[in-house]
């Protein structure tokens, strides 16, 4: 890359728009005076040039690692998508000694195990930010926030061994003969209780998307304005009804941006869904069924690819699995951003 | 006070007493909502409570100097250790940072610096968007790029695909942190006749080092705990090596390894390893923590004479 600072800092600096962090009215806060001034300034030293070229091919390398990553695996996925495209993202069959790569079923899973994880963390999610930015106690909010996201900081690998070793026992034994016992009319808590399986890949996923739900839901929460609650409370409001009426509508983009956060982990999560899936070539029809899904898909069998095909096949996973993660983390993005864009035009 | 007719005096009466009613119900909804807020979270807190209990109670057994000194041992031998897995994590996370930190730093740099233009507003977008990105992914990619044109699984490809993880860590951290350098220092420097470079370098970096390093401890403690982009990338050896070119162990590979074996002894150490990851990731954070506060009584101590001229 070889676009240096003088080039680009007198073309872009005057035309874009004020970022939306910080307000327009103040230009101190934009940029500091000192990098603008000397950015218009284009004939700087040399070793300013050299520093500026440094840093912005620092910079570019990002968008740039982005556009390798996704043609690397195109271009590596192709064959298969060439030879059996169709296949792959309808197929019900996986079998790599006849050669049929069919991937609904770790697509399925995969859409399965991270929506039962939303479904059972979202609610949670939501209470624990509410609960430390809104109602706890103020000695209480520091320590609860710091807890949950202590929860972020466990790596996938021990949620795995934890959910193997405590949860799936723990479900097959107890949880699932008292579901199917309670709940057996309905199709979903059917089956053989085996152990590893949807429930339990979805109850690790839930433990694992709830930090990153709740981080972003108390940041978009402490966005909303105060004079937003105060009216509310001057109205007449209960604390509840503020935040019902008042806080939540107001951040509601960015809850819904959190929530997709969460989702794209969930739907790119590895290691811990890997070791409680139960890892089947099957579309599941109830929760206590083992199941796949496409990272998990990709963990077992990609070190050990047999053929071209083989390989091909996986990566074209490997990509659907990049497209649909890339779609969910750019709307989130997206979502969250315009929270606070609002917050900053206030 | 004006005078009014019984009959309508009843009926304020009959307006008031519904209203009362009506915040009486509002006030029940509300104070069964805060109840239902306080389960949620004593509710999300449980998992970690119970995830540490049964790491410290099935680890803690297996935890011995051996554990740190030792080799792995085959199934059934008593003593065993993971030594060769520490290490190989210390080596893959090594390269990890030798790659991510000055990328990450530079860029961050230039967000913070050009923090309008539009070239900084999609790099931080598609920043926040990779570092949501399936590790594996990462993985393969690495896979792609160095292990199959080499034609064996290394260390180094691990540690590349680790530094591509933590680059956009570093980078919006460090964007965060030099944020927080009040212009009024470099611009000083500049005053003074440095160049561009060395304010940048010289100040800005130096002021905001507390935070940065900080940031790096956070990225770093995630790398070490990441497997997936390991398993086709370092692969795990069973034995002792710090060959960069060689497949490397790694402690999270070798938790996976044996929290899926039948045996006993194999799964207790998965769970002292499973600690031992966890108090180094914990560790790491909580180091972080103070270099942060550190961070914080520093520039309080520089604010107030740097902001004189501000404003």
């Amino acid at each position: 890359m070889s676009v240096t600072p003088a080039v680009l800092a007198p073309k872009n600096t005057p035309q874009s728009p004020p970022s939306p962090l910080s307000s327009p009215s103040s230009p101190s806060e934009d940029a500091p005076a000192w990098v603008r001034t000397n950015g218009r300034a284009a004939s700087g030293p040399l070793s300013d040039r050299v520093y500026g070229a440094v840093i912005t091919a620092c910079a570019l390398f990002i968008p740039l690692l982005l556009v390798l990553l996704a043609i690397v695996i195109v271009r590596a996925a192709w064959p298969a998508v060439q030879s059996s495209g169709g296949d792959l993202l309808f197929g019900r069959t996986w079998d790599v000694a006849h050669g049929k790569y069919g991937a609904l079923p770790a697509m399925v899973g995969t859409l399965l195990s991270s929506l039962l994880a939303l479904i059972i963390a979202t609610p949670l999610a939501l209470g624990v930010a509410i609960f430390s930015s809104e109602l706890a106690p103020q000695r209480l909010r520091a320590p609860v926030a710091f807890l949950v996201d202590l929860l972020a900081a466990i790596p996938s690998v021990v949620y795995g061994l934890w959910g193997l070793v405590v949860l799936v026992p723990l479900l097959r034994r107890y949880v699932m003969p008292l579901l199917e016992g309670t709940l057996g009319a309905l199709p979903l808590f059917r089956g053989p209780a085996y152990g590893p399986s949807l429930l339990a890949a979805g109850l690790v996923l839930a433990i694992m998307i709830l930090p990153y739900i709740a981080s972003v839901a108390r940041e978009v929460l402490a966005a909303v304005p105060r004079a937003q609650r105060e009216a509310a409370l001057a109205l007449g409001a209960t604390r509840f009804e503020v935040i019902r009426d008042a806080v939540l509508p107001y951040a509601r983009s960015g809850l819904v941006g959190g929530v997709m956060l969460g989702l794209g982990r969930a739907l790119g999560e590895t290691m811990a869904v890997t070791m409680v899936i139960g890892n089947r070539h099957a579309i599941p029809s109830s929760l206590f069924d083992p199941a796949y899904t496409m990272a998990s898909l990709l963990a077992n069998e990609f070190g050990e690819a047999s053929s071209d095909s083989h390989l091909a096949a996986l990566m074209a996973v490997a990509g659907l699995l990049l497209v649909i993660t890339l779609i969910v983390n750019v709307l989130a993005r997206w979502l969250v951003w315009r929270v606070r864009r609002l917050e900053g035009a206030q | 006070m004006t005078v009014t007719s019984p009959m309508e005096s009843t009926a304020t009466h009959r307006a008031q007493a519904r209203r009362v009613a009506a915040l009486e119900k509002r006030r029940r909804t509300g104070s069964l909502m805060t109840v239902l807020v306080w389960t949620a979270s004593a509710v999300a807190v449980l998992p970690l409570l119970a995830i540490v209990t049964h790491l410290v109670i099935g680890g803690a057994g297996a935890l011995s100097i051996n554990f740190f000194t030792r080799m792995p041992a085959p199934a059934g031998v008593a003593g065993g250790g993971m030594a060769n897995a520490i290490v190989g994590t210390l080596l893959l996370v090594g390269i990890a940072a030798l790659i991510g930190l000055p990328v990450g730093l530079g860029a961050g740099l230039f967000l913070a610096e050009r923090r309008e233009t539009r070239l900084a507003e999609l790099v931080r977008f598609v920043a926040d968007v990779l570092s949501g990105l399936p590790s594996i992914v990462l993985g393969i990619f690495a896979w792609e790029l160095i292990v199959r044109p080499t034609g064996r699984f290394s260390a180094l490809s691990g540690g590349v695909a680790l530094g591509l993880l933590i680059v956009p860590l570093v980078t919006r951290a460090t964007e965060e942190m030099v944020k927080l350098v009040p212009p009024a220092l470099a611009e000083s420097a500049l005053a003074l006749g440095f160049p561009r470079w060395r304010a940048a370098i010289v100040i800005v970096l130096r002021t905001a080092m507390p935070g940065i390093v900080t940031a790096a401890l956070v990225a770093i403690a995630r790398a070490a705990g990441e497997t997936a982009p390991l398993l086709f990338t370092a692969f795990g050896n069973s034995y002792w090596s710090l060959d960069p070119t060689r497949p490397i162990a790694a402690l999270p590979l070798q938790i996976f390894a044996y929290a899926q074996s039948p045996y006993d002894d194999w799964r207790a150490q998965a769970w002292a390893g499973a600690l031992v990851l966890l108090l180094l990731v914990t560790l790491m954070s909580l180091l972080a923590r103070a270099v942060l506060r550190a961070r914080q009584s520093l520039t309080q101590g520089v604010t107030p004479r740097a902001g004189v001229g501000d404003d």
